[in-house]
Order: structure tokens, then sequence, then C-alpha cells
């Protein structure tokens, strides 16, 4: 167990590091998510093809492809960020791809009447989307987007391949100086599963909270 | 796109809701313009335009050496595909099982590495058992820490099969006699796997976008392979760019076909009813 304790450290900024990416990223992907569903479900016929692109677009290439793109292909065109922007700049954007998915499941769930009423009081497409339709979507996809969240967790570990010091690549680290693997891999699992756990408990909570039984 | 989901927003337009919808086409088609107009800008101001940094991808050896990485990429992912399917359905069996000493070690597997990354599980792979002996070939390395996680999400998707299987087969298997390993063989899971069919297509195109992660391992699938491209030639965003076209390609037909056997199966409501029939007189199910 002394090679975790010796390496607290760097376990805690791994850690801490994972928790601000998997954050960052899913606050970023509940937005592009929230844009991108609205585009797929407009009336202007360009908005819908373009929202549709965009999901088969990020969903279908691997996250590690866009990663490596990002990192080592935009210096190229002189596109230069910092390591860690450019990671959740990227997750965003693929995370966003399923959260928009899951949250066009929630509007397609709300009952046509709904939107017929918004609209027989003369709300524009907008404002039905914001004051009717999204508030009723947003309460019936919260277990989907609880594994979206989890899923983002276990994609932030990506991020260490492409040279972010998160928990996956501070544990490979520390096990490389340390060569006492099974402590400290386990160790880094168990911090993975409690912060799933976490976020399973967070998102049981608000369902129980926020959820319309349909 | 024509569905009545679809229409939930907005009603046939009218006239003045057909000029807003022009104008906001030709507003949001100009700011698409802009944005490819920009990229291809700082593709030109880095000279990344250049035809000769293209051109290569139009011959026939680069072709063949980045099929010969797909190639590796499908193989690493038809056996993974095999490996979590078969694994998932013992895991899912076992979940279901009224045997606690089944159902507890399953429900501890599929819970504990569904919350662990897979990354994870490869660096285990590459740099923990070395250590205690087990080295494996490299294209193991990849295959093992897939297969088991990927097990785990194959046996929630098998899972969720057996639980929409209505009690009823299981009793009347059991009725006739069948033992419940019988009964669960031949009444249920067959049922089960045909209607997670479409699940099961799109969770093999998430392992195969898994595969990618022979890039850590220098396993020679795909990414890899274009990374060894881009060293050795230099150019690397076409390079990656193109590697990115053909997951899309790969990816996308595969999630297509995932969507048309969904679309069969909700054509056809009625197979609960008739299990053994559906598979043998396909597509005159009589409401």
């Amino acid at each position: 167990m002394n090679v975790i304790t010796d390496h607290l450290s760097e376990f805690g900024h791994g850690l801490v590091l994972t928790v601000e990416l998997t954050l960052l990223s899913l606050a970023g992907a509940l937005v592009a998510g929230v844009v991108v569903a609205a585009m797929r479900v407009s009336p202007v016929r360009a908005l819908r093809a373009a929202g549709m692109a965009y999901v088969e677009v990020l969903q279908n290439i691997p996250l590690l492809v866009w990663l490596v793109i990002a990192v080592f292909g935009l210096p190229e065109i002189g596109v230069i960020a910092g390591l860690f922007t450019t990671s959740v700049v990227v997750i965003v954007l693929y995370q966003g791809a399923y959260t928009a998915e899951a949250i066009r499941s929630g509007i397609n769930s709300v009952p046509a009447g709904q939107g017929e009423a918004a609209r027989a009081l003369g709300l524009t497409f907008t404002q039905s989307l914001r004051l009717v339709i999204l508030p009723q979507a947003l309460r019936t996809v919260v277990q989907p987007l609880g594994n979206i969240a989890i899923m983002t967790l276990m994609n932030t570990a990506l991020a260490a391949a492409v040279g972010v010091v998160e928990l996956t690549a501070a544990a490979n680290r520390v096990n490389l100086a340390e060569a006492k693997p099974i402590w400290i891999f386990v160790t880094a699992g168990l911090a993975y599963m409690a912060l799933s756990g976490l976020f399973g408990l967070v998102t049981g909570v608000l369902e129980r909270k926020w959820a319309i039984l349909r | 796109m024509s569905a009545p989901s679809s229409r939930l927003l907005f009603d046939e337009p009218g006239p003045r809701a057909r000029r807003r919808i022009r104008v906001a086409t030709a507003l949001s088609v100009l700011a698409g313009l802009v944005l490819v107009a920009l990229a291809l800008k700082q593709f030109a101001d880095n000279g990344q335009m250049a035809a000769d940094r293209w051109r290569p991808y139009g011959t026939w050896p680069m072709w063949r050496y980045l099929l010969e990485g797909l190639w590796s990429t499908l193989r690493a992912a038809a056996v993974s595909i095999a490996i979590s399917a078969a694994a998932g359905v013992l895991l899912a069996l076992g979940r279901v099982s009224p045997s606690r000493w089944l159902r507890v070690p399953s429900t501890a597997y599929i819970e504990i590495v569904r919350t662990v990354p897979v990354l994870l599980l490869v660096y285990i792979v590459l740099f923990a058992l070395p250590r205690y002996g087990v080295d494996l070939p490299l294209f193991w390395k990849l295959v093992v820490p897939l297969s088991v996680s990927n097990a785990a999400l194959f046996a929630e998707v098998f899972r969720a099969g057996i639980r929409s299987v209505e009690r009823g087969q299981l009793e009347a298997g059991l009725a006739l006699g069948l033992t419940r390993g019988r009964a669960m063989r031949t009444v249920v899971l067959p049922q089960a796997a045909r209607r997670v069919l479409p699940s099961l297509v799109s969770q093999s195109a998430g392992l195969l976008k898994d595969t990618s992660l022979g890039y850590v391992v220098s396993y020679a699938e795909l990414l890899y392979s274009g990374k060894v491209l881009a060293n050795f030639n230099h150019l690397l965003i076409q390079t990656y760019l193109v590697i990115a076209l053909v997951y899309l390609v790969i990816n996308a037909s595969l999630a297509k076909l995932a969507r048309t056997l969904e679309a069969r199966q909700r054509t056809r409501p009625s197979r609960a009813a008739r299990p053994a029939a559906a598979a043998a007189e396909p597509d005159v199910a009589q409401p």
C-alpha cells in the first residue's frame, strides 16, 4: 500500500484532472446536445441536415481518432491550443453528438399536443421549444444523460493516449516508476468506480425528483 | 424526416413562415460556407492544400497499406466481438440465474467492468501482466482488454433481451418438462437474441471504434498504421483525415444496418406470439 501513499499527490492531480475533464465536457456536451437536437427538429431543412450530418460524422469516427487529429493534426494547419483545452473541446463535440441523440429521443417522447398547444398560443418555434418542449424532454432523459455522463468519464481516459496526465496516465506513470502494477491500477480502477457510482447516485436522485412517467 | 415526431414543433408553413424559413436556410447555408472557407483558408495558409500533399492518397500502394490496416482492424474487431458476445451470453444467463453462486459473480463482473475505462485495462495488459509472466502477442494485447470490457456491455444487451421475452415462454418450456437450462437455451435465448439484434450490431460498431486503441498498443490496425505512415511521409493531417473517412464509411454502414434491422423488427410486431414461425416464414406476418 506504500506505493499509493507515496504517490498520493500524483494520483490526486490525476483524479482532479479527470474530474475537471469530465465536468467541463459534460457541461459543454449538454449545450452542444441541446443546440444540435434543436437543429434536428427545426422547420429549416438545411439545419436538420446539418444536425444529422454532425451526429453521423461525430458518432461514427472513434474518439481517439478525433483526439489524434486535433492534438497532432490541427497544429499543422496553424490551429494551436493547449493540450487540455483541445481535449475538452474534442470530448465536448464527441459527446455532444450522443447527448443530442438522447435529447432528441426525449423531444420525440413529448406528446404532440404539447407542441400544438404551444403553437396555438402563438409561440414561435424557439419559444415553444424553449418554454414548452425542452423542459419536458430533458426531464424524461435524465437516465440516458446519466449514462452519457458515465460514458464521458470513461472516455476522458482516452485523453491519456494523447498526453493529458489524467487519472489513467497518472497511474501508468506511477507504475513505470514503481513497478507495482496491482495496487496502482486497482486504486485507479476503484477511483473510476467511485466516480461512476457518484454519477449514478446523482442521476438517481435527479430522476426521482424530475422524471415524468409516461 | 417525415415521421410525425419530427413535425412536433411546426405545422405546414404558411406564406410568412415560408419566407422566414427561406431566410433561415440562406443564413445557415451561408454560415456553413463561411466555416468551410475558413477551414480551407487555414489549410491553404499552412501549405496543406498543395496537390502533392494529397496526391499520394490517390495511389494504390498507399491504399493497399491502409487497407491492410483496415483488415487488421476488422480481424481484431471480429475476434473481440465473437469472444465478448459469447461471454456476454454467459454473463447475462448468470445474472438472471436463480442460483446466487452464478448471479452474484456475474453481476459483480458486469458492474465493475462497466465502470473501468478500456484504456486502463489496456495499460494493465501492457504494463502489469508482463510483470507476472503473462506477455501476450500484440494482437491479443488489444483483443483481450476489448473483450473483457465489451463482454459486460454485450451481457447487458442480452439481459435486456432475455427480460423482454414474456415469462410465459420460460414457464411453458418448464411445463413441457424441459430443465431450466434447456428452456433458456432453446426457448428464451433464440427469441431474445433476435430481439436485440439491432443493439448487438450497434454494440459491435462501438467495439470496432474501440479497436483504434491499437494506437496505444502499437498493433498495426488502421489508426496505428496511419501513425506509422504519417511519421514516414510527414503528411500528418492528410493521413489522419483519410483514416477518419475510412472509419466513417465503415461505421456509418454498420449504423445503417442496425437501423434497417430495427425498422424491420418494428414492422413485424407479432413475433413474440409466434417465435418459431418467424424464421420459417419471413415477412408474411398477418395482423
